[in-house]
Formats: structure tokens, C-alpha cells, sequence
């Protein structure tokens, strides 16, 4: 059952992948990227990662999706399409994707990867964010506070860039 | 773990997203589809980070809480770069990467 489930998202993945950076409209592409982080959500909770699966539906989709079709109604007409590629580019784009992807699944398939023998730590909410304020051994405290700070120079940034310029205009 | 799933399928499904991802940023001129493909990139590496812990080392939580950071960065990120594509639209009227060079000469 899961085995099936499983296929099931790679192949959503991998179809709307494709047609994400193929798809000619630009408002259909930001749809088909929703369409592959639900899917890795799923595959999240497939995991059973349930706490990372709910951010990624939240954050990822529920955000950034939402922020990039803003972006894409502010900047494009609907009915807006991209000119096609030039082939050139595309067999060239296409060769070092294809050569990279080869070398990728090589290597990965010729590693031996040791599968672990441990048990499996606990990993519900409150494991997790005891973790991330702990300064002790595994606690990511450091890590939490540099990501508050980069959130809120980044919600700064975002506010001073975006807004209209007086003296400019 | 998924039963009947190893490691390798996992790891062929995101290394596949991943340089589909690759291929949308280097075809792609329009700035918001380029964002879009670093989007793709940027989530295949954190499956790769949870398929990991999962498979490799389920006795720690790393590559769990490092995807939960990863997905805080991208919407910064992501945030920042609609801030600096809108900015550019305003001034330049449109968003495609090879007509803005007003800084290149």
C-alpha cells in the first residue's frame, strides 16, 4: 500500500516538474509547483514526519505559492505567454541536466549505503522544539537565533526594496 | 521508512526534481520562473536532508530540523526576490533577465 502511494507521488512529482519549467503560461507553471510541494508534503507525512509535512503545506505552499502568483498577477497579463525557447539553449540546457542527472544516479547507485541499525529517536513537537532551544549537546539554539535574525532582515529588506521610491518618481 | 521503498528509489526521484530544476534556470528568461525552478532546487535538496535522517541516521533528528530551517531561507528568500522583481519591473517594464543591464556596462 504504501509502496503504491509512494509511486504515486514520484510520478506527480516528476510529470509536474517537467511541465513547471515547461509550461508556457506563466501562471499554469506556479500551479504545477504547488502541485510538486503538495506532493512532497505527502511524501513527508509518507515518512511520518508529520510536524515537517504541515510546514511544508503551510510555508511552502500556502506562502511562497501564494507570493509568487502575486508577483506573477503584478508583472503579467493572464492570458501572457513566454516566448518559446530557442532550441539551441534548450539541447544544451537539456545535455547538462541529462549528464548531471547520470553522474547523480551513478554515483548513488555504486555507494553502499549502510542502513542503520539504531532505534528510531522520537521526533514528535515537543522533542523537536525542546531541541531547537536547547543549547546543549544536539541543540540547535544557534542555528534558530541567526535564522530569527536573517527572517527579520529579510522582512526589512523585503519592505525597503518593494516600496515606492518619494525622491525618484 | 517507507516498507518496501529503499534509499536509492528515494534518492533517483529527488536528484531527478533537482536538475529538472537546473534545466527551467538555465532555459527559462522570465525572472519569476527562474525563482520558481530555484524553488524546485531548493525542495529537492530537502528531501534529500529528511530521506537521510530517515533511512540513515533515525537515532538523530540533523537533517530533520536542517529542513525546517531550509523552508525558513527559502521564504526569506523567496520574499526578498519578489521585493527585487517587482522593484525591477517598476523601473525597467518588464522582467525578463537578458534585457536588464543597466549595471553590466
Amino acid at each position: 500500500m504504501e509502496k503504491v502511494i509512494f509511486y504515486i507521488l514520484a510520478a506527480i512529482i516528476l510529470v509536474f516538474s517537467v511541465l513547471t519549467v515547461t509550461s508556457r503560461k506563466i501562471l499554469r507553471a506556479a500551479v504545477y509547483l504547488l502541485f510538486v510541494l503538495i506532493a512532497t508534503a505527502g511524501f513527508y507525512f509518507l515518512l511520518n514526519y508529520n510536524f515537517l509535512g504541515a510546514v511544508q503545506l503551510t510555508v511552502y505552499s500556502g506562502g511562497i505559492v501564494v507570493l509568487i502568483v502575486f508577483a506573477v498577477l503584478l508583472t503579467a497579463h493572464m492570458e501572457h505567454k513566454l516566448e518559446p525557447v530557442k532550441p539551441f539553449n534548450a539541447i544544451v540546457a537539456g545535455l547538462v541536466a541529462l549528464l548531471g542527472a547520470a553522474a547523480t544516479i551513478y554515483a548513488i547507485g555504486t555507494y553502499q549505503f549502510k542502513p542503520s541499525t539504531t532505534v528510531e529517536a522520537p521526533y514528535d513537537i515537543e522533542v523537536i522544539g525542546t531541541k531547537l532551544l536547547s543549547y546543549g549537546e544536539n541543540g540547535y539554539v544557534l542555528p534558530f537565533e541567526v535564522i530569527s535574525v536573517l527572517l527579520l532582515a529579510a522582512m526589512v529588506a523585503a519592505i525597503i526594496i518593494a516600496k515606492k521610491s518619494v525622491s525618484n518618481d | 521508512m517507507i516498507e518496501g521503498i529503499g534509499i536509492f528509489d528515494v534518492l533517483v526521484v529527488s536528484t531527478a526534481m533537482f536538475f529538472i530544476g537546473v534545466y527551467g534556470f538555465l532555459v527559462r528568461k522570465n525572472l519569476i520562473t527562474i525563482l520558481m525552478s530555484v524553488e524546485l532546487i531548493l525542495n529537492s535538496v530537502n528531501i534529500n536532508f529528511v530521506v537521510f535522517n530517515k533511512y540513515l541516521y533515525p537515532d538523530m533528528l540533523q537533517g530533520y530540523i536542517f529542513s525546517l530551517f531550509t523552508i525558513g531561507i527559502a521564504a526569506a528568500e523567496a520574499a526578498v526576490a519578489i521585493a527585487i522583481i517587482l522593484n525591477v519591473f517598476r523601473k525597467m517594464k518588464g522582467i525578463d533577465a537578458d534585457q536588464i543591464d543597466t549595471m553590466k556596462y
